[in-house]
């Protein structure tokens, strides 16, 4: 097992090197590091010696991928590639461009980030996959039906909507919770209550309508018509037999989402002015500060290779024989 | 000088809009020949929420199709010894059809349906001795009821009267429509006309010709009316600078089409070809492309759109002269983001065709093609291909709608289509505001949502539908 | 089912427990105190007084920061009063050979002008740890080992502080910061052509940092400024190059602010980087506030400077602010409030809704982003709704000092043109345009009302604009009626005849007249004002193309030159006309010289003029050469001339003493609250409204008996193993 997880994590260095070249290739292709300069000086009175100066000083005034001038292995170090890219290997995301330690910024805007994904997420898999499994139980009947009409139109319904409708709802015209805003502490709740809830709402449509594909599956079975033979309840039957059952490709699924629950919601972010690190990334992107991207893109990129390390860990925790064997 | 009248433009978004349209009947007619296909389009035609979505989405369709033949008018010549000039600007011959909506632009917010502009202003007037008097009013709107002249008070009735007329018209089509359909099965299933109506509408027939009518019927009951008011009212009202929004939801909807079609056509080749070669070969090409596809999914999907939109944007910006009009850039970025979306969602589909292909080459039959020494293009392409094909058309209508979704998600954020090229995206992006407006302006975003709305969820029961029918594991259930 | 219905009645419960302004969101314990409630939309980048530029940065570092000079709070148009300084500096102008001459000296004998400013004693710095000093006056925290910084987080957890007296050589450190090369100041470049040796400074300093390992603390005391001279501990002088009158107003911004060289030595310990301890995130000042909590991404607040010298309420002020109650605080110590937050919003709906909600007492000053929110009445003096008045919220508008334009690059042949027939065409080609694109819809559509149409580069209030028909642009303009009315489209339909473009076509090939217009996506590149746009030049029946692009490469475009037709904004750095025409000042060209000049306008007559204009005092002189200058570029056309905008504050009725400035920034320590009956309004305002949840409760409870009813169906099938 401890060996599986090492080849793992060694198989993900190449990916994060590829990962680190697609983001330099697509941002310098876009931004040239003059332009970097440029948007960081303002706009005002800026020299053209300010901007040689600026990027002298961040080490922008190197070639990108290869130094022709070197001489040796500087050939490939002396870059702006190596330089800017090795050291997040080892956690060091270095600044952003207006100065400030990403690394500290990062760890600072986690705390948001997670208030509202996490909820998020649990109470979401909760609602669904009860919902899910009231579907089940009630299939073929009318409710079943409605049921899953509601799923899709809910899901045929844009995440702007619910964003937008519900901030009108609860916050403008019901005046229940602050629209927008963060505190840190207990007195985060009333903050987090709205986006928590549209978050878990417009996550219905699509989740439960999955989930519920997947418990009648499980229904299916035989073990499940030998249990119902018994004379066990439906009750019984679908909470004993068919919810544990199907909660393991249920679990198993959603695994792979754990780590990126980290980055955060862009849209659920920048909305609500919550300053994780969701909004972080979009700040970055419209101010085009390459360092602070290019740390997201590898965050982002490492958790999702322990997401995939995760599930594929989770499948053999809940292996077959460990299933049956009671 | 009248034959040149207009000049055709091709973009090439309309190039491959047509050439998808061929492109699906070309695959309906191999698929019908394919027997386990046939039986699974059969299995379409059966389900009722199928076809009633599958009409709804027909018309949609029709639209996007209308809008994808594009051309620039001619510019009046006064003098005919000048060469024939055409207009910078590319209009569609839903343009031409839709005209009116087009050009008649009020000067800002109307309400729908209405004949005043939705904010008072300072109307100046001019008294009979020569004295310039400020009164504050709502103003009279240029063409929004315009016919009526000076008695608004008659626009109730006036509505009144024309949806009565279209709804009225709407029931005789749906009659004479569901009339026509029953002699026509009643000649095909040599049965009387009356046991054909019976059964056609109780539900036996073998397609699903019920929900296809009904659906007709209530399109026609929502279309007529709107149809009828839209030649002298803003039925959706207009916008900031007075544009009809209706106008801009029937263009939006040829976006929402090529975004949520074009975007997995492109990427079809490339994640059929690289998953059945992945699953097929196993090895190192296998790994290669796991690394490929694991890789490009490991970016946060966001960031990794942002960073191609951007850079699309400047090898677009750098090359000016590429383009004659800015309908031909709006479009090559409109075509680019299709690109950039499918470059992100084409690992999915590769995964699971890689999956799919190595589950089939240990099948029996294949392991003796082999053993026979038959050549391995040939096995791909006769033996594992066409037994993929459930996989890639689900792939491709679930993947529909979703795109649908991100594209205005993405036009929010700002990295989606061109500004000027009007899409649900940026129809919700403007519309935004308007909500916080006092008075508010509901009418953009609701008539945008519901439209959007009536879309994805055509597209995603029609979805459904062709799951249900397409995919094994489920065909057996149902 | 049971944790679904808990889900829903559990708020519903916490809801019934509080009573109004559940919506509140403030911390509790804030309420009923004296804090003025803001917010601000981008994050600060700076708040180094040698590096802030940019207006949301102002907003902080005006308070903080005490240059010696300020803006009167209430006088218009805006004049200079002292602020750390005793008084207003008079400066002292000296020939090539340093002999004084008098003040009406011509321009070209002065060789030098002196500006000596005696500053305020007394006046001490905010509670700092760089200031904390121990029994023998040592200071506390320098030489640092990076192990005592284990457990400091923020400057807060220094645990002593201290403060010292405010000396002249606070003053010139700042003045060398500004040449510090790490700094990058942004106005280095400006300052260097007029402060004696600061050139020279920026070129030694470069040098002695390459001697320096990274990071550690450059000691600019050891390098000497000639232009700059210490002459006792409260007083000092600038020396500049020929004669600068607009100095002074630099003299009014945070650049020349102190910065006390304690406060630069301990932020360049090592290990202080590392915590984002730096002066460019906890700045020191002497001003009436000081930054207590930073945190750029959601909260900012400012709280009252204990050791505040004590400046006192104007009592004087223009004309109707006695009327408007401006004037009801004369004489009252400031700052008069205790605390000020800000909240960062980044999306404006949110922002909106709880300005009027009551959470914020003024909109904040990149409000821009009510643009669409406040429905502003056109013409005939704006106003907000009368819902919106009966809550007794003020509208305050000013014309700012700021001008929009669509520019036209002379470089490109067919709106520039280069030779003598191909000039004339252009410029007429220009006036058709300038007649044809109406601003007055513009404003009435984009702006809400919130602007004036541009008839030359000054906006009101600048020492030059003239009013009425004295002050229109005859090109496009004719005066009637008592007012300004846009010439009819035959007029400029007529221009375009004339310049070879009859009906938009060429004259002589037939070719459709087609034009460019480069522009950012947002802002001005928004599909909306892109389809008005392209109305407009329907008009004359040119084809408008519109080329959008990202900011980046736009000004790479401006800066080769590459554009046709562009947009641009300028926002004035100080009240003198010399900061708008220099716009269009043939040096200033943007491909030749790197300027500001992105039309590339060059017209020597025009030059001449404003090489004559540009140093000269406030005179009658002045206001005549000024005349010549726009009937010049009037006639010219280089900028199709937009609006000049109208910066707006929304204030609830229990915030006094706003007055809309958009040229001082140190504006908060002059407000007051009326704390009472803020909290009564806010009480009034957010009552909540709970019925809507009763009823989700009742309809999800009515799903409820379906299905158990079909439970109950269902339990008794199961013993015929259905299915």
């Amino acid at each position: 097992m401890l060996a599986y997880i090492a080849r793992r994590l060694l198989y993900a260095i190449p990916i994060l090197i590829g990962v680190n070249l697609i983001t330099f290739a697509l941002f310098f292709i876009v931004n040239t590091p003059d332009d970097m300069a440029r948007m960081q000086l303002g706009v005002k009175r800026v020299t053209p010696e300010a901007i040689e100066k600026w990027k002298a000083e961040r080490g922008y005034d190197k070639p990108l991928f290869v130094n022709g001038k070197a001489s040796g292995a500087a050939v490939l170090t002396d870059t702006i590639f190596f330089t800017k890219s090795a050291r997040m290997f080892v956690g060091d995301f270095g600044r952003a461009e207006d100065g400030r330690d990403i690394t500290r910024e990062i760890a600072s805007r986690m705390g948001p980030s997670l208030a509202i994904a996490l909820p998020t997420f649990i109470l979401g898999l909760f609602v669904t996959v009860s919902f899910a499994l009231l579907l089940a139980f009630f299939r073929a009947t009318y409710l079943d039906f409605w049921g899953v009409v509601l799923c899709v139109a809910m899901m045929s319904i844009s995440g702007l909507f619910y964003i937008i409708g519900g901030q009108y709802l609860i916050s403008k015209l019901w005046r229940l919770v602050p629209i927008s805003g963060y505190s840190a502490g207990l007195d985060a709740w009333k903050f987090l209550i709205l986006p928590v809830a549209i978050g878990v709402i417009s996550g219905i449509g699509s989740s439960t309508r999955w989930y519920r594909t997947i418990f009648l599956e499980e229904i299916g079975k035989d073990y499940v018509r030998t249990a119902r033979a018994k004379g066990l309840s439906e009750i019984t039957v679908l909470f004993r037999h068919v919810l544990r059952n199907a909660l393991i490709p249920i679990l198993t699924g959603v695994v792979v989402a754990i780590p990126l629950l980290f980055m955060g919601s862009l849209l659920t972010e920048s909305f609500f002015g919550i300053p994780g690190l969701g909004s972080y990334t979009i700040d970055a992107i419209s101010a085009q500060d390459f360092a602070v991207v290019r740390a997201m893109v590898f965050i982002g990129s490492v958790l999702y290779i322990l997401g995939l390390i995760l599930t594929d860990i989770s499948y053999t925790v809940v292996d077959p024989r460990i299933r049956f064997d009671r | 000088m009248t034959f040149t009248l207009v000049l055709p433009v091709l973009l090439w978004s309309d190039m491959l809009v047509w050439l998808l349209v061929l492109a699906g009947f070309v695959l309906g007619a191999l698929s019908w020949r394919n027997l386990p296909l046939r039986a699974a389009w059969r299995r379409v035609g059966r389900s009722r929420p199928g076809m009633a979505s599958a009409t709804v989405l027909v018309v949609f369709v029709l639209i996007g199709l209308l809008d994808s033949l594009h051309y620039r008018p001619r510019l009046e010549n006064r003098d005919p010894s000048q060469p024939a000039a055409y207009a910078i600007e590319v209009l569609s011959v839903l343009d031409a059809m839709a005209s009116p909506l087009r050009a008649r632009n009020e000067k800002t917010y109307s309400e729908p349906l209405a004949t005043r502009a939705y904010a008072k202003e300072s109307i100046e007037v001019r008294e009979a001795d020569g004295r310039v008097s400020t009164t504050r009013d709502f103003p009279r709107l240029k063409f929004g009821g315009a016919h009526l002249g000076e008695s608004e008070e008659k626009r109730d009735a006036d509505v009144l009267k024309r949806v009565l007329a279209a709804e009225a018209l709407a029931l005789i089509v749906v009659v004479l429509a569901s009339l026509g359909g029953a002699c026509l099965l009643a000649h095909r299933q040599g049965v009387s006309a009356r046991q054909a109506w019976s059964s056609l509408w109780k539900g036996e027939t073998e397609f699903a010709w019920n929900a296809v009518l009904v659906t007709l019927g209530v399109l026609l009951l929502a279309w007529l009316p709107v149809l009828a008011l839209c030649v002298d009212y803003h039925v959706f009202g207009t916008d900031k600078v007075g544009q009809d929004v209706f106008y801009q939801i029937l263009k939006s909807v040829r976006t929402a089409l090529v975004i949520g079609l074009v975007t997995t056509l492109v990427t079809l080749p490339v994640a059929i070809m690289l998953g059945i070669l992945a699953g097929y070969f196993r090895g190192w090409v296998d790994d290669v492309i796991q690394y490929l596809y694991t890789t490009l999914s490991s970016i946060p999907g966001v960031l990794l759109i942002a960073a191609a939109v951007l850079m699309m944007q400047v090898i677009i910006d750098t090359h000016p002269q590429w383009f004659a009009t800015a309908a031909e850039r709006a479009d090559l970025r409109l075509l680019a983001l299709c690109f950039i979306l499918g470059l992100t969602s084409w690992t999915g589909l590769c995964r699971l065709l890689r999956g799919e292909t190595l589950k089939l080459r240990e099948l029996e039959y294949i392991q003796a093609a082999q053993a026979f020494g038959v050549a391995d293009l040939r096995i791909l392409l006769r033996h594992i291909l066409p037994n993929l094909m459930h996989i890639v058309i689900i792939a491709l209508v679930m993947d529909f709608s979703g795109l649908v979704l991100a594209e205005a998600v993405l036009s929010y954020i700002g990295i989606g289509v061109d500004p000027t090229m009007i899409s649900f995206g940026t129809m919700i992006n403007n519309a935004r505001m308007e909500l916080a407006r006092e008075p508010m302006v509901w009418w953009s975003l609701i008539s945008t949502f519901a439209f959007m709305f009536a879309l994805v969820l055509a597209a995603n029961l029609l979805a459904d539908a062709m799951r249900d029918a397409f995919d094994p594991r489920l065909a057996g259930a149902s | 089912m049971l944790g679904f219905r808990a889900a829903i009645l559990l708020p519903l419960l916490l809801l019934a427990a509080c009573g109004n302004e559940q919506n509140d969101p403030y911390p509790a314990n804030e309420r009923g105190q004296n804090i003025l409630y803001s917010a601000f939309t981008e994050r600060p980048k700076h708040l180094d007084p040698a590096r802030s530029y940019a207006e949301d940065e102002s907003v902080f570092t005006a308070q903080i920061y005490e240059p010696p000079l300020q803006y009167h709070y209430l006088k218009r148009p805006y004049v200079l009063v002292a602020g750390a300084a005793a008084e207003v500096p008079e400066p002292a102008y000296f020939d090539a050979a340093g002999t004084p001459l008098p003040a009406d000296a011509p321009q070209g004998m002065i060789a030098h002008s002196v500006y000596e400013i005696r500053i305020r004693p007394g006046i001490r710095y905010q509670p700092h740890p760089a200031f904390a000093v121990d029994g023998e006056g040592r200071p506390v925290y320098n030489d640092l080992e990076p192990s005592k910084l284990a457990g400091i987080d923020t400057l807060g957890d220094f645990a002593r502080t201290g403060t010292r007296e405010l000396t002249a050589d606070d003053y010139i450190y700042q003045i060398k910061r500004l040449a510090h090369p790490r700094l990058h100041s942004p106005i280095f470049g400006t300052m260097a052509a007029h402060i004696v040796g600061l050139k020279e400074l920026g070129e030694t300093l470069q040098r002695e940092i390459g001697k320096l390992p990274g990071g550690a603390w450059l000691d600019l005391d050891r390098y000497p400024l000639d232009g700059v001279e210490r002459v006792d501990r409260h007083t000092y002088r600038i020396k500049l190059i020929g004669k600068y009158p607009q100095f002074r107003y630099w003299l009014a911004m945070p650049f020349f602010a102190p910065v006390p060289r304690e406060a630069d030595r301990f932020y360049s310990q090592p290990g202080m980087v590392e915590k984002n301890l730096t002066l460019d995130w906890y700045p020191v000042g002497t001003g009436p506030f000081m930054l207590v909590e930073n945190n750029p991404n959601s909260r900012m607040v400012l709280a009252r400077n204990p050791n505040f010298h004590g400046e006192t309420y104007p009592c004087e002020g223009e004309e109707g602010d006695r009327a408007a109650g401006l004037l009801a605080d004369c004489g009252k110590p400031l700052p008069l409030i205790d605390k000020a937050v800000f909240t960062r919003e980044k999306e404006s709906v949110p922002y909106w809704n709880k300005f009027l909600q009551g959470y914020y007492d003024a909109s904040g000053i990149s409000s821009d982003s009510f643009d669409q929110a406040v429905r502003f009445d056109v013409g005939g003096g704006v106003q907000i709704s009368e819902e919106m008045q009966a809550k007794g919220i003020r509208l305050l508008t000013r014309v700012r000092a700021s001008t929009f334009y669509m520019g036209f690059n002379f470089l490109d042949p067919v709106v520039g043109g280069r030779d003598s027939v191909n000039e004339a065409r252009a410029r007429k080609l220009r006036q058709a345009l300038s007649i044809a694109i109406d601003q007055e819809e513009f404003i009435s559509i984009f702006l809400n009302g919130r602007g004036i149409a541009a008839m030359n580069p000054l906006p009101p209030g600048i020492f030059g604009h003239a009013e009425g028909e004295a002050g229109i642009n005859p090109v496009v303009y004719d005066w009637m009626d008592g007012k300004a009315e846009r010439k009819p489209i035959a007029v400029a339909k007529k221009l375009l005849a004339e310049a070879g473009w009859p009906n938009g076509r060429d004259a002589r090939t037939g070719e459709p007249l087609v034009l460019n217009l480069d522009t950012t996506s947002g802002g001005m590149g928004d599909k909306s004002t892109l389809d008005w746009l392209t109305r407009q030049f329907a008009k004359l029946d040119i084809q408008l193309v519109v080329r959008s692009t990202d900011f980046n490469r736009f000004q790479e475009k401006i800066r080769k030159g590459a554009v046709q037709i562009y947009f641009f904004g300028w926002n004035a750095d100080y009240p003198d006309p010399e900061n708008f025409f220099f716009l269009l000042a043939g040096s200033e060209g943007k491909v030749a010289s790197g300027g500001e000049n992105s039309s590339n306008y060059v017209n020597a007559d025009y030059d001449r003029l404003f090489v004559e204009m540009k140093d000269m005092d406030n005179t009658p002189q002045r206001a005549e050469i000024i005349n010549r200058m726009n009937r010049i570029l009037q006639e010219d056309a280089p900028w199709v001339f937009g609006f000049h905008s109208k910066s707006y504050t929304l204030a609830h009725a229990w915030l006094h003493n706003r007055k809309p400035n958009d040229v001082a920034n140190n504006i908060l320590k002059y407000q007051r609250i009326d704390v009472a009956e803020r909290a009564r309004l806010r009480h009034e305002w957010n009552v909540p409204v709970v019925w809507p949840l009763v009823l989700i409760g009742a309809a999800l409870a009515s799903v409820a008996v379906p299905a158990v009813l079909a439970y109950r169906r269902r339990e008794r099938g199961t013993a015929r193993n259905w299915r």
